[in-house]
């Protein structure tokens, strides 16, 4: 079928190279075909600068109706799967309608790009930036070349970051106090707590933290959740007695985190619970979920 | 129906546990060789992840944990070596705490953290209290314990101690200290929750597994007591007193006793004596049902050997007030615990007199204010029956004896009398003897009345009958070992002053006397040879006693033994009472009191009489009192004729004729004494050899009649010999010529008893002969007087 394809090969090459590369940080991104590509990393209010690079094959002349360079954040929801929103959508006209006879170079710039979403993989959706380069050509298609890139944003330690402190209890059979230490955590920190037992009447086997994940996409009717466990860390093992406080030190690096998101663009929400499970001897579990906010640090 | 084998289970699960941890070990040593730091720590925990069953016993749980604990140390080796795995022990110390189980997370979390201590990269004070934090998220009893026993295993080196190379800059004593103090009082704590774990049926079982824990619990106190860094203040204000707060807040008697005990054996007998009071002061708070009185004996006695090691240290028993303490101390536990049986109250007093006796030798208020004491918690009770109980009496009461080897110490103890007035008959007997012997022992005088008086109330049980005592209990021998003992006794009560000996003998009489028939026999004896003793001691200084009126004179004296001994023959015992009669009649003689010794012999003469029945006591009777008799010089003529006479005819009354005879010749020694003014009647003598042999005849008629041969001719050789001694004394009366026919008569008879050759007249007869002629040839004045007697 070579000469299928060569029929229909594209009238040129197209390609997107940032100025940085060498020196730009790159990090893992999972494509739709399931492969993991290394992209560059961005954050927002960051000048994003390149050049693209135009390259006609065989030589030939094609005509085009101009080029232009768009950098574009969408959210995908995979019930609409294909259907990409654009909440941020920049253009810039690289060359006016004309002829191609050579490779050609343009070099683009976008300043200080506003992007206050970070990339995101979902189970329901996804959010992704890119820039798309587009062709365009009178009666055929355009010619459309994209090129992924990451965003992450950082925050500084927040000034207000109050601990989770509570009561709580199943009348006569086990109450307890528990503390963790901050309601606010960035993705490397760690919990510290302690859980104090007020009274227990049950015959606990032991005593867990897990992490959860809870992805909500759409709104209204349409509304999806995700729940994933990330996390399942044993802190007590046995029964404790009544006055008994055992700590909690959970290291969050292990796990893959990321920051809460909450209510992006009304596509979706990310939030993180901290859920404190007992286990009786009966495998009975009973637990107590609490939301902690997750943050990526700006590093100092 | 489908019970299952529990052992057998047991096994099978020990054995796959101990599979599980080969297997993993097998790969955790292959990373180890490619120091592969990921598969190292996921095959470790993995590992470790064996321990985290419930299904084993103590006792095999440990056998599990012996095996990942060598495995552990080769872990250790590994994190030691940062080349190997090129991590830095800061993040290897957060890298094993990602592990999602905690109990091989706090495994590895203890192994990492031994090598960060060494590593001196954090101070180890820290780096000890993160992890006995941490090990608080197990509260599995037995899972718990032995991790907290790893914990403190890789620690105990690496103590901030002082002298050690983990020593901080400040004061880390203290640290140390906290950490073992807060993993010792963690681990008790789960020790102690073993108890409630399982069904009740096993409670038993469960009790006994969860005994051979505890050492586990008491290595931590083991462990502060090497700390160097643990001096007496730091002792007194932190550590004991914490100590004691988890013993008495456990509220568990197994770990209360334990606890306690462990204490005591751990730490220096000094610091137990600096700090009695707050040691003391925990014992009422414990539970009811612990073993105190054990636990305070151990301590009494720890505390009474570490007196007795050196003299040097008993000022700081003074100082502290020890005595005081312990005493009232072992008051309060005896109140608070009301359900003690009597018998372990005792064990406390024992204890405590043990320890006041090495302590305070020389305060003997204080061993009368235990026995006081004692006494006070025995009021209102009725004796003592528990034979353990009764035991240990006596070894209270024998204590003070064997300490001091004096009885006159007890004597002196208001309260020892008291005592004894709670044992029943028989331990009182018991404790009578114990005291008996102890004088006899150590032959230590009584030397007042009033030292006897309250003696003799202590061995009353021996003295007289008590109420209550079955008499057909009784075993013959005992009652005679007792009252041997009792007459051995009687004379160690001495003094050197008359005066005070009387009053001695007056007090012993008046104790003896109540004692019945079958005492008497037994203990009057000594006491009249005593007062005997007595009177000969007078004698030699009769010189001093003129003048004053003094009680103490041979004639009182005489006196109180005549009625002494008069109650003998009331028992009846008049072979004894005669015996005595006559000591004294001799006795009387010496100290030339002519009409006590008359007296003295007309209560021989009358018992003689009339009690003396039995025809061989007679025979002993006569000779005795013609013994006596002879020695007497004290009477005057008109007396002796009486007396002599009497003896003479009770002689030739007596029921055999053999004994008649022999009675007789003896009397003839009454009217010859051979002193320089003895009397020297040759003629009655005479008289009395001449019956003896009249006597004799007729003796040998009567064998003739009965028998038809002649019968032995000993007791003509016997007046043989009696006529000899009168001649060789030169009396007179005795010739040669009644000497050469009576030796003729004895030939005759000897021939004519033709039967058989008679063993004892032959050879005696014999060898007065051969004496005869030895006489005869040794040559003198001797010689000549034998000459004219042939043989």
């Amino acid at each position: 079928m070579d000469f299928l394809v060569g029929a229909f090969k594209p009238p040129c090459n197209v390609s997107i190279s940032f100025a940085d590369a060498r020196t730009r940080k790159q990090v893992p991104l999972k494509k739709d075909n399931g492969q993991t590509v290394m992209v560059p990393l961005f954050q927002s209010q960051e000048n994003i600068i390149g050049e693209v690079l135009v390259e006609p094959t065989q030589g030939k002349k094609f005509e085009h109706n101009g080029v232009k360079i768009e950098l574009l954040g969408q959210i995908e929801l995979y019930f609409d799967r294909g259907n990409f929103y654009d909440f941020t959508s920049l253009v810039r006209e690289l060359d006016v309608p004309g002829e191609l006879y050579e490779r050609k170079t343009y070099q683009f710039e976008f300043s200080t790009v506003e992007m206050p979403h970070e990339s995101y993989n979902g189970i329901n959706v996804r959010l992704r930036y890119i820039l798309k380069v587009t062709i365009g050509r009178n009666y055929i298609s355009n010619i459309v070349e994209c090129q992924d890139f990451v965003v992450r944003n950082y925050t500084p330690s927040p000034s207000i970051n109050n601990s989770i402190k509570m009561e709580v209890g199943i009348e006569d059979c086990l109450h307890i106090e528990f503390e963790y230490g901050k309601s606010k955590y960035h993705l490397k920190d760690v919990i510290i707590g302690k859980i104090y037992f007020l009274l227990v009447r049950i015959k606990i086997k032991n005593m867990e933290l897990e992490i959860r994940r809870r992805e909500s996409t759409g709104s209204g009717p349409n509304t999806y959740v995700e729940t994933e466990t990330l996390a399942k860390f044993e802190l007590m093992d046995g029964a404790p007695v009544r006055g008994e406080s055992i700590p909690i030190r959970l290291f969050l690096s292990p796990y893959e985190l990321t920051p809460t998101y909450r209510n992006i663009n009304n596509k979706f929400s990310v939030k993180y619970y901290l859920n404190l499970v007992f286990v009786d001897e009966e495998d009975r579990r009973y637990f107590k979920q609490q939301e902690i906010t997750v943050y990526r640090l700006l590093e100092s | 129906m489908m019970i299952p084998d529990g052992i057998e289970d047991e096994e099978k699960w020990l054995a796959e546990g101990i599979a599980g941890i080969q297997h993993n070990a097998f790969y955790m040593h292959r990373a180890l060789d490619a120091n592969n730091l990921r598969e190292v720590l996921k095959y470790s925990a993995q590992m470790l992840s064996e321990l985290r069953t419930s299904k084993l016993s103590p006792h095999k749980y440990y056998e599990l944990y012996m095996r990942a604990f060598d495995e552990l140390r080769k872990l250790e080796m590994f994190f030691k070596d940062e080349s190997r795995h090129g991590v830095s022990i800061v993040d290897l110390y957060e890298l094993v705490q990602h592990a999602g189980n905690i109990l091989p997370r706090l495994y590895l979390l203890c192994t990492v953290g031994s090598v960060y201590i060494k590593s001196k990269e954090a101070p180890a004070k820290d780096v000890l209290k993160d992890l006995v934090e941490m090990c608080l998220g197990v509260q599995h009893p037995i899972r718990g314990l032995f991790l907290r026993s790893y914990l403190a295993q890789i620690s105990r080196d690496k103590l901030p101690d002082i002298g050690s190379e983990y020593k901080g800059d400040s004061d880390t004593v203290v640290d140390a200290v906290d950490f073992v103090l807060q993993n010792f009082v963690e681990m008790n704590k789960l020790w102690v929750r073993l108890k409630h774990q399982g069904p009740g049926r096993l409670r038993e079982k469960l009790e006994k597994e969860r005994s051979e824990l505890r050492d586990l619990v008491g290595k931590n106190l083991h462990v502060l007591s090497q700390i160097e860094g643990v001096d007496l203040e730091m002792y007194k204000d932190t550590v004991l007193p914490r100590i004691l707060e988890q013993i008495v807040n456990c509220k568990d008697d197994l770990a209360q006793y334990y606890l306690m005990d462990c204490i005591i054996q751990v730490f220096p007998d000094e610091y137990h004596l600096q700090t009695l009071e707050t040691l003391l002061g925990a014992c009422p708070l414990l539970q009811p049902t612990v073993d105190i009185k054990t636990v305070l004996s151990q301590l009494m006695d720890r505390l009474s050997n570490y007196a007795a090691s050196s003299t040097d240290v008993l000022p700081e028993f003074l100082q502290v007030e020890a005595f005081a303490k312990l005493s009232s101390a072992i008051g309060r536990v005896i109140e608070a615990q009301v359900e003690m049986p009597i018998v372990g109250a005792i064990t406390l007093y024992v204890s405590l007199l043990t320890f006041t006796l090495h302590v305070h030798p020389d305060r003997l208020d204080y061993v009368d204010q235990v026995l006081g004491a004692f006494v006070k918690k025995l009021s209102g009770k009725p004796k003592l029956e528990d034979s353990k109980a009764k035991k240990q009496v006596v070894a209270l009461l024998s204590a003070p004896l064997e300490k001091y080897n004096d009885i006159v110490m007890a004597l002196t103890l208001s309260n020892y009398p008291r005592v004894m007035d709670h044992l029943d008959n028989e331990t009182n007997k018991v404790m009578a003897m114990v005291i008996i012997q102890s004088i006899l022992k150590n032959t230590s005088c009584i030397s007042t009345a009033d030292q006897v008086e309250v003696l003799f109330e202590l061995i009353k049980g021996l003295v007289k009958d008590l109420d209550g005592t079955d008499v057909e209990e009784l075993d013959e021998e005992d009652f005679k070992e007792e009252q041997n003992s009792v007459a051995r006794l009687i004379h160690m009560l001495y003094n050197d002053d008359p005066e005070e000996m009387l009053k001695i003998i007056c007090a012993a009489k008046k104790n003896i006397m109540n004692g019945g028939p079958k005492r008497l026999p037994f203990t009057v004896p000594p006491l009249i040879l005593s007062a005997l003793g007595l009177i000969r001691r007078l004698q030699g200084q009769e010189g001093d006693l003129t003048g004053e009126e003094v009680p103490a004179t041979p004639k009182n004296i005489f006196q109180i033994l005549n009625q002494a001994i008069g109650t003998l023959t009331t028992v009846p015992s008049p072979e004894l009472a005669l015996r005595l009669y006559l000591e004294c009649a001799e006795a009387a003689n010496d100290c030339d009191l002519e009409p006590v010794a008359y007296e003295f012999f007309t209560q021989a003469f009358v018992l003689y009489e009339e009690e003396i029945t039995d025809s061989k006591a007679q025979v002993t009777a006569i000779h005795l009192i013609i013994g006596t008799l002879q020695r007497m010089n004290v009477f005057g003529v008109e007396n002796r004729d009486t007396l002599t006479h009497k003896a003479t005819g009770y002689s030739a009354k007596l029921l055999k004729k053999p004994d008649q005879c022999r009675a007789v010749y003896a009397c003839s020694h009454l009217f010859w004494v051979d002193d320089l003014d003895g009397i020297k009647d040759g003629e009655r003598v005479l008289l009395c050899l001449k019956r003896a042999l009249r006597i004799a005849n007729a003796a040998q008629q009567m064998v003739n009649v009965t028998r038809g041969s002649s019968g032995p001719v000993t007791l003509f050789v016997e007046i043989l010999n009696k006529y000899l001694y009168f001649f060789e004394k030169g009396n007179p009366q005795i010739t040669s010529a009644a000497i050469q026919a009576l030796i003729e008569l004895i030939t005759t008879e000897m021939k004519s008893d033709s039967t058989v050759p008679e063993a004892v007249s032959d050879p005696f007869f014999a060898s007065t002969l051969r004496y005869i002629q030895f006489q005869k040839q040794k040559g003198g004045a001797m010689s000549e007087k034998y000459d004219s007697i042939k043989v």
